[in-house]
């Protein structure tokens, strides 16, 4: 019986190793090989990548967590709220239409939605127009290329991964409970802060890491809307990968931010099991 | 009635002139011995004129493959990989020089090219390929200053006016472009190797890049259309693309007297072609008055052609257009951009990357 188990997760180990496992050495192995003609990857090994890495790209590294966390807050924010007020509706066909609603944007290819925004957020965009004729400014606002306009892209680009996860929880969550707990005289903040709340929050944490992971390493967004202010990571590993760059230091780059990625799954995990402990 | 009287008029006027030019101009003729043989041409898109191509395979009787890319190095991959059978190439400056070293071009034989006598002398010998062992001009161009007429109705005629402008304002991701024009005012060699060359054009940059608020890869164009930046650091064709576009005068180019690139791309045959001969015979008949200057008044880059632009055969509109063809007093400024080998390429790329995240702080 053990070894039938093993041989129906041969495909799956397979799968991993090949197209997870081994290009993750073959990444590790590169960022730490010296950079040949072209910017590919040639002997001697040297640690000269990471020394850059966590020098002077840094200083992207740190804007790149910040501006993934405050996406994450940003979408907690706001997708709490939605995902509470379509779980909790009466009629399973209005909770159907919402949900469908919020998967909505998928239907349309990313990079056009994410230049839809670079129209809206111009100069002579969309909002500018409207602000400006209804009086509300004298001079068109300067939005697009600034992490401001990143942080809108990521908010917009990954809100449903917030949503979906936490409406999942609210779902599975029996609201006896908040009965029960105005039975015993506490109020509405209180019984949502000691009972909603953490028995929603793994839904919470799995929205947060679905939003924090794929925000720390985003690249479209910030390429389209951020300009040189709201440059990440994202943009510079790609560029050491372009015609001209440098191969080493784009997978040194990328392992530290996959290490980044690895600690707050870590975080993640950690929070889940003092939760399930609790 | 008086319109078509009109018309007669002119096509009189007219007439004695196109009847000198036809005159002065033999038409290109193919040498003999080609006939029923194949030539595989490996362009840019949307870099030649629609009857080159025809009028060439009619004339030597053969047949021609056509094959597209869309940049250097998607076209320095496949020839690495080894030819899949191309006769022509077309490489910018740089990539020729590159494409000599790692040995995948055929020198030339320029008795087979006589019309390389057309070509303009200063555009000839270039520091990429100075002897013209590979390579002939086929097309060339500038990078510039595309900007706002309404927010510079004076013009531009400096990058001074670039640095200072209290706006908006796109640059190039052109690395060896933007760190040449830094090096001009440093008074340093554009295609400087040196590290402290190098570092001290990043932080001039650094310096004057405050008001850069994107460094575009080729959409600056798209951002001043819209209005997000008063000027795009850009080459000539792009920022022309648009003024046609809106048929209006609301965008112009500049060459800033200081100086900036020119770019030449050129006709070279790879290693292993199948037909060498056939190929020199191809680039001499782009040589030809005519065939070139047909060819820019189809696709409006500038002719490296002589023999074109004194013939007349080359539209006026193209002709004056300073934007197309700068006035020479520009083009003694101008710089080409040169490989600079492994490791001041190294150099430029770790300074280019601190410059990007400099520019943001």
């Amino acid at each position: 019986m053990r070894q039938n188990g093993f041989l129906l997760a041969l495909p799956t180990i397979a799968w991993l190793v090949v197209f997870f496992v081994l290009p993750l050495v073959i990444v590790l192995v590169v960022s730490f090989m010296s950079r040949g003609r072209g910017g590919v990857a040639e002997l001697p090994f040297t640690p000269a990548h990471y020394e850059r890495a966590f020098g002077i790209f840094s200083i992207i590294l740190w804007r790149s967590i910040g501006l993934a966390g405050l996406t994450t807050v940003v979408c907690l924010v706001v997708g709490y709220p939605l995902a509470f007020f379509i779980s909790t509706r009466r009629r399973r066909l209005v909770q159907q239409i919402a949900l469908f609603l919020v998967i909505l944007p998928f239907w349309t290819n990313f990079l056009i939605r994410t230049y839809a925004w670079r129209i809206l957020l111009g100069e002579q965009g969309t909002i500018n127009g409207l602000l400006l004729s209804l009086g509300m400014i004298d001079e068109p606002l300067t939005m697009l290329n600034t992490q401001f306009a990143v942080l809108v892209g990521l908010v917009y680009g990954f809100l449903p991964f917030m949503v979906l996860p936490i409406y999942a929880s609210v779902e599975r969550f029996n609201f006896r409970y908040v009965d029960a707990a105005n039975d015993l005289g506490a109020n509405d903040v209180r019984t949502f802060m000691r009972v909603v709340l953490p028995l929603t929050l793994p839904g919470v944490l799995a929205g947060c890491a679905l939003v924090f992971i794929p925000s720390v390493g985003a690249f479209v967004t910030p390429d389209l809307l951020g300009g040189t202010k709201g440059l990440m990571i994202g943009n510079l590993i790609n560029n050491q990968f372009g015609g001209s760059g440098n191969m080493p230091l784009g997978s040194a780059l990328s392992i530290v931010m996959m290490a980044v990625v690895m600690l707050s799954l870590l975080v993640y995990v950690f929070a889940n099991r003092r939760d399930a402990g609790a | 009635m008086k319109e078509s009287l009109l018309l007669i008029l002119v096509m009189l006027l007219l007439a004695p002139a196109a009847l000198a030019q036809d005159m002065a101009h033999e038409p290109w003729t193919c040498p003999e011995g080609y006939e029923g043989q194949t030539l595989s041409i490996f362009n840019w898109s949307t870099y030649i004129a629609e009857d080159t191509v025809p009028n060439f395979e009619e004339a030597c009787g053969v047949t021609v493959n056509y094959d597209i890319y869309e940049s250097n190095e998607a076209m320095l991959a496949r020839i690495r990989q080894g030819n899949p059978g191309y006769d022509i190439v077309v490489p910018s400056g740089g990539t020729v020089q590159r494409m000599a070293e790692e040995m995948l071009l055929i020198p030339l034989d320029l008795e087979m090219i006589p019309n390389v006598a057309n070509v303009i002398p200063d555009l000839l010998g270039a520091a990429y390929d100075p002897e013209n062992e590979y390579s002939l001009p086929y097309q060339w161009g500038t990078v510039g200053v595309g900007y706002s007429t309404e927010v510079f109705p004076d013009g531009i005629t400096s990058w001074h006016q670039v640095w200072e402008h209290d706006g908006p304002v796109a640059w190039l991701d052109d690395r060896q472009t933007m760190l040449g024009i830094a090096h001009l005012f440093l008074g340093n060699d554009p295609n400087s190797t040196d590290p402290d060359e190098i570092n001290a054009a990043r932080d001039y940059l650094i310096e004057k890049g405050g008001n850069v608020v994107t460094v575009a890869a080729d959409d600056g164009q798209v951002l001043l259309e819209r209005g997000d930046v008063d000027i795009a650091i850009e080459y000539n064709g792009d920022i022309l693309q648009i003024s046609w576009d809106c048929e209006c005068d609301d965008y112009a180019y500049a060459i800033p007297e200081e100086g900036s690139n020119v770019w030449i791309d050129n006709l070279s045959i790879p290693v292993d072609a199948p037909n060498p001969e056939l190929a020199m015979v191809f680039i001499d008949y782009i040589l030809d008055a005519k065939v070139g200057a047909d060819l820019t008044n189809y696709i409006w880059y500038a002719s490296p052609n002589q023999a074109s632009i004194e013939s007349g055969y080359i539209d006026e509109e193209i002709l004056n257009d300073p934007a197309i063809f700068p006035p020479p007093e520009q083009v003694a400024n101008l710089f080409a951009i040169i490989d600079v080998g492994a490791e001041a390429e190294e150099l430029i790329n770790n300074a280019w990357d601190e410059l990007l995240i400099f520019l943001g702080q």
